[in-house]
């Protein structure tokens, strides 16, 4: 077998597998791609496009999405605080501080609340809250408790334990070990990635409402439905413009924190 | 407290925490911050009524067998969403490179051209990303009808838009003197690409590719909710008819698949690195 320099039979055959991996999706889930192209289709799409043109500007309307975005707003800090909080409470034992089996408990916990999408969360949530924005706040709360826990934990982890160390032995409680030896240290780091969360979660609180949880989803979730595209292209605008305000504001709030 | 001893920071801090505090307010109020709502009797009811439904799992072979296609659904859509990414975003990332530009290494002026086809293909990037995956999915599910297809041009899409960046900002981070040595020579920009940037690029791309199909299985797990087939229809379907046990069954496959996932990625990407 001829085999040319630096092209190994494992890389053929990778190459090989995911190409047979996409050819295989493609073919069970049947979809109708060479329909897409069609004169009819594009012309359809066209005509579906064109109907979000031009934006419903009204001032009824605007004052309406201007409510669902500061709803949206308020869903996403909330439930960004909210998992901040819990996430520390439950990074100290998923870093190993009270023994191995809080350790493992802790980390279940977290990978338990990581791996359930904010979405999926939400349609629970709706039914414990009933809906609107306090089902979305917990919902996105409860996921991003998932992912900031893990992330403390590791900040946690990687912080050096000297000074911590030096304030017990010095005879110090642990409470005031923790707020004056190691908080300090992962501190800017924690808020980074609150920050970081926030982005995100500024993008999800203005999907959660499809689910019925509130904010500028429900807003286009509807204008959807009733085919109002002139009002689902604002909201859309809207979504649009938040997400790169937070992400300015974030950076901004980084920069202020130095971390 | 002696003047010495006094923190020097705390005015600002106090300050602040403050501001903070007088912001919360209306932030709970907008969020109709209302934890009594948890303990009402009515929504009490509902949650126990369909909690204490979990369990036994619904196992039954009918229901199995369409929580099986779901699933095989719900990867297909993934894998097909991240092969249209890719195709999407490996041009749009080349436009993006700098490093590629012919009219760079010249005397002459010019140049003005490429810089304009950056400018546009960096605007497209962000308007395609900058949209979130569902509500493309919500859009596609109007011109599209219901089914997977509108799930899979969603994340073509938005992950193409970010594949898109990353992909440029790859390229754009990578050496670039052996592309610049090669087109000095006069080579063409594509064999400058494939002999110049890929070699010490192409692990970081496939690792970051691999890394989105594994966030796309994430995304792809609810699209079902906009009525883009896979899981997530299931789970809508389960939970509009308050059907604990098969919600518990789902959200158990959720689990495993999300976790597989995230084993397999991390899998392919230690190989890799």
């Amino acid at each position: 077998m001829s085999r040319r320099a630096g092209v190994s039979g494992g890389a053929v055959l990778a190459v090989g597998l995911l190409l047979a991996a996409v050819a295989g999706s493609f073919a069970w889930l049947d979809m109708p791609l060479a329909a897409l192209f069609t004169a009819v289709a594009v012309e359809e799409a066209g005509g579906f496009v064109a109907r979000f043109f031009p934006p419903d500007l009204s001032a009824g309307f605007l004052a309406k999405v201007a409510w669902a975005g500061l709803e949206t707003l308020a869903i996403s800090l909330l439930s960004t605080l909210l998992a901040a909080l819990a996430g520390a409470v439950l990074a100290l034992p998923a870093a190993g501080r009270h023994g191995l089996a809080g350790r493992h408990a802790a980390r279940f916990a977290l990978n338990l609340l990581r791996s359930v999408p904010e979405l999926v969360w939400a349609t629970l949530m709706v039914l414990a809250a009933g809906l609107g924005p306090f089902a979305g706040t917990l919902a996105l709360a409860l996921h991003t408790t998932g992912v900031l826990g893990r992330l403390f934990a590791e900040a946690l982890e990687n912080s050096p334990p000297t000074p911590a160390e030096a304030l017990a032995g010095g005879g110090a409680p642990a409470l005031v070990t923790f707020l004056y030896g190691t908080l300090p240290l992962v501190a800017p780091q924690w808020l980074a990635y609150a920050l970081y969360r926030w982005e995100m979660n500024i993008r999800m609180a203005a999907i959660l409402g499809f689910v019925g949880a509130g904010g500028l989803g429900a807003l286009l979730y509807y204008s959807l439905s009733l085919f109002q595209e002139a009002q689902a292209s604002t909201v859309i605008i809207a979504m649009l413009a938040m997400a790169v305000a937070v992400d300015g504001a974030s950076a901004w709030l980084r920069r202020r924190a130095g971390a | 407290m002696s003047a010495t001893l006094r923190d020097p920071a705390a005015l600002p801090r106090l300050g602040w925490t403050l501001t903070a505090l007088m912001l919360l307010w209306p932030l709970l109020q907008l969020a109709d911050f209302r934890p009594a709502a948890l303990f009402e009797p009515g929504n009490l009811a509902a949650m126990g009524h369909f909690l204490a439904g979990f369990l036994p799992l619904e196992t039954s072979p009918d229901f199995l067998a369409l929580l099986g296609r779901a699933t095989v659904d719900t990867l297909a859509m993934a894998t097909a969403g991240i092969a249209l990414a890719v195709l999407l975003a490996v041009p749009l990332g080349v436009v993006l490179t700098r490093s590629l530009s012919v009219a760079a290494i010249g005397p002459g002026r010019g140049g003005w051209v490429g810089r304009l086809l950056r400018a546009a293909a960096r605007v497209l990037l962000a308007v395609l990303r900058g949209v979130p995956e569902l509500v493309w999915a919500l859009l596609f599910v109007r011109v599209f009808g219901l089914g997977p297809a509108a799930g899979v041009l969603a994340l073509g899409i938005t992950y193409g838009g970010m594949l898109g960046k990353v992909y440029g900002e790859i390229l754009e981070s990578t050496d670039a003197r052996p592309t610049r040595s090669l087109l000095e020579a006069g080579s063409g920009r594509l064999a400058a690409l494939a002999y110049g940037l890929l070699p010490n690029a192409a692990r970081e791309l496939l690792s970051y590719t691999v890394y989105r199909w594994e966030c796309a299985v994430r995304a792809s797990v609810v699209m079902g909710f906009v009525g883009a087939g896979g899981l997530g229809q299931l789970m809508d379907q389960s939970m509009k008819m308050l059907n604990g046990g098969e919600a518990a069954t789902i959200l158990a496959t959720f689990l495993v698949l999300v976790l597989a996932a995230d084993g397999a990625s991390e899998a392919l990407r230690r190989r890799m690195a």
